[in-house]
């Protein structure tokens, strides 16, 4: 292990030498997220998320944001356990009917003011699912939307755009 | 990989089949309802596959009666087709929750009936208390109910529930194209998105006797042990995650996710969603990409030795890993456990090897395995895997043949049906594909790993205290909606 930590001393992190998976830089992103969340909440931003029957690709990418190479937290994200303590409810899946009353009651746990972002391409419509007998056909069928980040699964580069677009367009009251 | 023997039974010769099974003679891959019968797949010592299918329009004889592995199958049969094992040890619901507009979604439709409240399975004793978890856990995992029940801190059962992910796949399937149903199969599990449609795409080919480049077989190849690599180096680091040693989750991660660019980049998506298709592959690899992926194998290989040696080194993640969450190897045989799961426990079973398809006829790995069972051998297993994967990654870049990637598939001219096992990372997916003359899929059965781990979960929890759930879990990691479909 000591040899480890030494190596880490001496290299630089790889959540700032990373190469990107786009363009538009991680560094960059985050950097305007975080100016995006001191203007419109001035604090940090609590996330709660829920599957709602995805095929546990959207979780994949979601976790991937926790990785060093993304590192969310240090742009003020947090993922929380309770949706006490959210203020965004991200959703995943096209909302089964085995899980909708389970969806209803964890928005309805959020204290105000909060925002649901519907993730991937399921959670829209129910994507390649739609039609089907067991789901409710996106999230908007059953708790109001507030933003939609496409992609199957959408990659995490895409999950912080989409965050960033959410703080944007949102005007809160302080 | 041989085909099949598929045959049509008497009651007499399902019952034993049943006792066969449950005898240790041979083991069940899979249960299900199709129209008008029931079909079992099973395997026997000498890895032959046999399909049966016993006709029916309401009731046949339960195999779960004689072995306990076919329960969550019996079970969903009647969820979904209204078909009813005689004598079932287990009659209640399970992927049915009452939340449905109808019952017997795939059977004779039936209007919902008010259903008492699920009933878990009683617990007598001193002292006994209750947690109930789910199905919103606190991380970001897949939606499930785990029911623990536990005198102080240590658990004397533990009960799942699932289902709450079901999508209702199997009636997706019907009366679908070949196109629609490979898009349906690489969303069945997302961590498993190439295994799942190399599995589908080979029941087509097997069905239609069509043959595949090789280029393309080998890019199946290079697509499904690139998938094994990225989700055993994830899962590594986050079951040390779950003893609280963080620094093997950051640098697993770290390795992780280059997996997943180098895969992007040689592929066009990080999961390789949509890039096998029956007949061959999608997307090509350019030599770009190849480059990458040669670089992605011997950065793993650089890196990968000293977190071996810092799992192995840290006496405190040991103390969790060590003698935690047991399965017997008689048990693992019993349920026919695939993957790190089975292999841990003295299961010696590996599709690639035991059923080869190609290109794996051709390449040379060995099949790592241990005895022991617990948390950290399933560990030790997974690590080996990943030199495996690592080994095989350089081989099939070494040997890529040249030539086309898709070769156009013949029409089909009468109904035809095939079944086919395939490794994925947790271990062997079956799917049974039945189509009619005009190449419309009439069923298409789709039978995840982790429908026989599930319940192994449940045993190897016995006698463990709570906290050391998360562990277990994570060394099982298996999939729910792979079962919930």
């Amino acid at each position: 292990m000591r040899k480890l930590l030494m190596q880490g001393l001496g290299r630089r992190p790889l959540s700032e030498t990373a190469p990107l998976a786009t363009d538009a830089g991680i560094e960059e992103l985050g950097r305007t997220l975080t100016q995006t969340l001191r203007r419109r909440l001035g604090r940090s931003l609590s996330i709660r998320v829920v599957d709602a029957g995805s095929c546990n690709g959207c979780e994949l990418e979601l976790n991937a944001l926790a990785n060093p190479f993304y590192d969310l937290e240090r742009f003020g994200l947090h993922f929380v356990a309770s949706p006490r303590h959210a203020d965004v409810l991200m959703v995943t899946g096209p909302v089964t009917r085995n899980m909708r009353e389970a969806l209803e009651r964890t928005h309805t746990a959020m204290p105000n003011p909060k925002w649901v972002i519907a993730v991937g391409d399921c959670a829209r419509d129910g994507g390649c699912f739609k039609g089907s007998y067991a789901i409710c056909g996106g999230v908007d069928a059953v708790i109001p939307v507030d933003l939609h980040i496409p992609g199957c699964p959408p990659t995490p580069t895409a999950l912080l755009q989409g965050l960033i677009a959410l703080m944007d367009r949102t005007n809160v009251p302080r | 990989m041989g085909k099949a023997q598929i045959t049509t039974v008497t009651l007499a010769e399902w019952v034993v089949a049943a006792e066969a099974l449950a005898a240790g003679d041979a083991t069940l891959l899979s249960l299900w309802g199709a129209d008008g019968a029931v079909q079992m797949a099973l395997m026997d010592a000498g890895h032959g596959l046999r399909v049966l299918t016993l006709p029916t329009e309401t009731t046949f004889p339960s195999v779960a009666r004689h072995h306990a592995p076919a329960q969550r199958l019996e079970r969903t049969m009647t969820d979904l087709y209204g078909l009813t094992p005689a004598a079932t040890p287990d009659p209640r619901p399970w992927l049915d929750h009452g939340r449905w507009p109808m019952r017997h979604p795939l059977g004779a439709k039936g209007p919902v009936a008010p259903e008492p409240p699920y009933a878990f399975l009683p617990v007598e004793g001193e002292s006994l208390h209750q947690v109930a978890v789910g199905p919103v856990h606190a991380g970001i995992i897949e939606p499930g109910h785990f029911r623990f029940t536990a005198q102080g801190e240590t658990v004397v059962r533990l009960e799942q529930r699932l289902g709450y992910t079901h999508k209702g796949v199997d009636a997706l399937m019907l009366g679908a194209s070949l196109e629609r149903g490979a898009q349906i199969a690489g969303r069945v599990s997302g961590d498993s998105a190439v295994a799942y449609q190399w599995g589908f795409a080979r029941a087509v080919e097997t069905a239609l006797d069509a043959s595949v480049p090789p280029r393309a077989t080998a890019l199946r190849a290079v697509m499904a042990e690139l998938e094994r690599l990225a989700n055993h180096l994830g899962d590594i680091g986050a079951i040390c995650n779950d003893a609280a040693f963080a620094m093997m989750l950051a640098h697993c991660g770290a390795l992780r996710e280059h997996t997943l660019r180098a895969v992007g980049l040689a592929f066009g998506h990080r999961f390789c969603r949509d890039c096998i298709c029956p007949g061959g592959v999608a997307r090509d690899l350019t030599t770009e990409g190849a480059g990458a992926l040669r670089d992605l194998v011997a950065e793993v290989r650089a890196k990968f030795p000293a977190l071996v040696a810092l799992y192995d080194g840290t006496a405190s993640l040991q103390d969790r890993t060590v003698a935690t969450g047991t399965l017997s190897p008689a048990l693992a045989a019993r349920f026919g456990a695939g993957g790190y799961v089975g292999r841990a426990s003295g299961r010696d079973f590996d599709t690639r090897r035991d059923l080869p398809y190609a290109p794996y006829d051709r390449l040379s790995f060995t099949v790592p395995t241990r005895a022991e069972g617990d948390v950290n051998a399933r560990v030790w297993v997974r690590i080996h895997e990943v030199e495996q994967s690592l080994a095989l990654l350089s081989q099939l870049l070494d040997t890529l043949p040249e030539g086309p990637i898709h070769a156009a598939l013949r029409a089909p001219t009468e109904p035809s049906a095939a079944l086919t096992l395939t490794e994925g990372f947790r271990g062997d997916i079956l799917i049974w594909l039945a189509m009619d003359a005009s190449g419309t899929i009439t069923r298409c059965h789709l039978r995840d790993p982790s429908w026989f781990q599930w319940p192994l979960l449940e045993a190897v929890i016995d006698g463990n205290i709570i906290a050391d759930f998360p562990l277990c879990n994570k060394s099982f990691n298996c999939s729910y909606s792979g079962v919930d479909l």
